[in-house]
């Protein structure tokens, strides 16, 4: 096993970067539908700049690398999704403290506090058909998982169901709201690119080879 | 796609650097990060007034920096709202030592880019207040939305705030003063033709020849709903009656009448929907007091107008008589 240490914390986020670039245009459809058309753009352009910043240098400790998503991703995505996702990693980085390594309870806490932070700034609730519908049964999942690697994979597949929940639902915040029913059957890209991010945190923790330059 | 441009990814930059060029004598281009201010930087002593968002709805904002109205503009991508890496720097730039104030058009990602920056700002000491603008009558259902949209009422907003801050107003009456008008307009708008982004390549909606969209946002939002080919007169009572009715203007009230071009439409079209628009106001008993009639808060080149009435008193009649010296409005100076 793993352990979820600073290293691991860089390989989840070049791994995020990767797999957002892989699913850039599904994301700019997904947005076109229902919003503006750039998330795909946005979360691809942000992640970028995440993993030029660590080709720099790499992060000292899971807190830093995390901090150092948030400010990124903060300046760099505009529109909704960078000052969530930015407050996300930033409230993530708090939870995870001084810790050199993250357990199952860490990360569950580290989950929370992000999820926390999402709710804090874009004020949505569960079913209001945004990226709150991903994280909120994560950080369920997490809580009832026994240690680090098993949390974040009953977190990931509790996103990855929540973000396939979406799509009857009608949206009542963001641009999609201005549609009202016209929202539903679509999924959101919010939520769907939430699911890839913590896809890409399990990926990170159990694929050895991530470790390298392999991505 | 036909546009006047060199490459997508580069319209706004290169646009902005060519509007600072035309307009030395009154506006700065900062590069990297983008953002637009004064000539000359903060006036010490007065608050300062900013303004940004997506870019696509020029003259808005950057257009409107100058004496008498904003002392910083921050355009995001098209249609995008700006980051605060560029907020920040500007709002630091727009600071005369006695706060700033920043007025927001309520979008998810502007209000979310703007209140992240505010707190970077307050948290090295510089007093930050936003106000929010959300006049577009057409999002009706506001507890199932994000709200109503900020829309051509911003200009307004920005004017009568701008008068406010230049006459040495302190931050907590340049706040309140921003608030009441945002409080007392409202506006609704309508599209014949949707626009381009330009990175996207396509219209942003397929409209018919012969229909017309209703309750169009300034994004290539879709409306409320669409109507067939009908006379100017006709569309502009469709978009005037709701805005006087959710504004509650009585007979004997005074207003502020602005008939606000998308981009696309004749000058011409936008005094025909005027002429309609202040036969009805005089019908209700309105005193038509002020107007402004013209492309403010556009949608690139999309063709359709809004409608937007804000309630005067002396005050905000005073401070929109106030001098103004900005690319984009000016007069008194």
């Amino acid at each position: 096993m793993t352990a979820l240490d600073a290293a691991w914390a860089d390989r989840w986020l070049r791994e995020a970067a990767r797999v957002l670039a892989e699913h850039r245009d599904e994301l700019i459809e997904l947005d076109r539908a229902i919003g503006d058309g750039d998330h795909g753009e946005n979360m691809d352009r942000g992640f970028r700049a995440v993993v030029a910043k660590l080709d720099e240098s790499p992060s000292e400790s899971v807190a830093a690398a995390l901090k150092l998503a948030a400010t990124t991703l903060m300046s760099k995505v505009g529109g909704a999704a960078g000052p969530l996702y930015g407050t996300a990693f930033l409230r993530a980085s708090i939870a995870a403290g001084d810790r050199t390594a993250l357990d199952g309870y860490a990360v569950e806490a580290v989950l929370a506090a992000a999820r926390d932070g999402i709710v804090a700034r874009g004020k949505a609730e569960l079913g209001d058909k945004t990226m709150v519908d991903a994280w909120s049964p994560a950080v369920d999942a997490a809580g009832r998982a026994a240690d680090g690697e098993a949390a974040l994979e009953a977190a990931a597949s509790a996103a990855e169901e929540g973000a396939r929940a979406t799509k009857p639902l009608v949206a009542r915040k963001g641009r999609a709201s201005y549609l009202g029913e016209r929202s539903a059957g679509h999924l959101d890209p919010g939520a769907v690119s939430t699911s890839y991010i913590l896809r890409a945190a399990v990926t990170a923790a159990v694929s050895e080879i991530l470790s390298g330059e392999v991505t | 796609m036909k546009k006047l441009i060199n490459d997508p990814r580069s319209v706004v930059e290169e646009s902005v650097e060519g509007f600072g060029m035309a307009h030395a004598d009154l506006v700065e281009v900062h590069l990297d990060p983008l953002y637009v201010t004064r000539r000359g930087g903060a006036v010490s002593g007065k608050v300062g007034l900013l303004s940004g968002g997506g870019s696509g709805h020029e003259p808005l904002h950057a257009g409107f920096v100058g004496q008498g109205m904003l002392d910083a503009a921050v355009p995001g991508a098209v249609f995008t709202s700006p980051t605060p890496d560029q907020i920040v720097p500007a709002t630091q730039a727009a600071d005369g030592g006695a706060g700033v104030v920043h007025i927001v058009k309520n979008y998810t990602g502007d209000v979310l880019n703007f209140e992240t920056a505010a707190e970077l700002c307050q948290a090295e000491g510089l007093d930050v207040r936003s106000v929010l603008v959300n006049d577009d009558v057409a999002v009706e259902d506001s507890l199932y939305t994000a709200g109503r949209r900020g829309v051509a009422g911003t200009v307004l907003v920005e004017k009568i705030a701008g008068a406010a801050a230049e006459r040495g107003a302190s931050l907590d009456a340049v706040e309140s003063v921003a608030r009441r008008v945002a409080q007392n307009v409202r506006s609704m708008g309508l599209a014949l033709t949707p626009s381009t982004v330009p990175h996207a390549g396509k219209p942003s909606f397929e409209l018919g020849d012969d229909e017309i969209e209703i309750g169009i946002g300034i994004h290539g939002e879709p409306g409320r709903r669409r109507v067939g080919l009908e006379p100017a007169d006709a569309l502009t009572d469709h978009l005037l009656t709701p805005v006087l009715e959710d504004l509650g203007l009585a007979s004997g009230e005074k207003a502020l009448l602005l008939v606000n071009g998308m981009g696309g439409t004749p000058i011409s079209e936008l005094y025909i929907v005027y002429r309609r628009a202040a036969q009805l106001l005089a019908e209700r008993g309105i005193t038509l007091e002020r107007s402004l009639v013209g492309n403010y808060v556009t949608s690139l080149e999309m063709q359709g107008c809004s409608v937007t009435v804000l309630r005067l008193d002396e005050e905000l009649t005073a401070l929109w008589d106030a001098p103004v010296r900005t690319p984009a409005l000016r007069w008194g100076l």
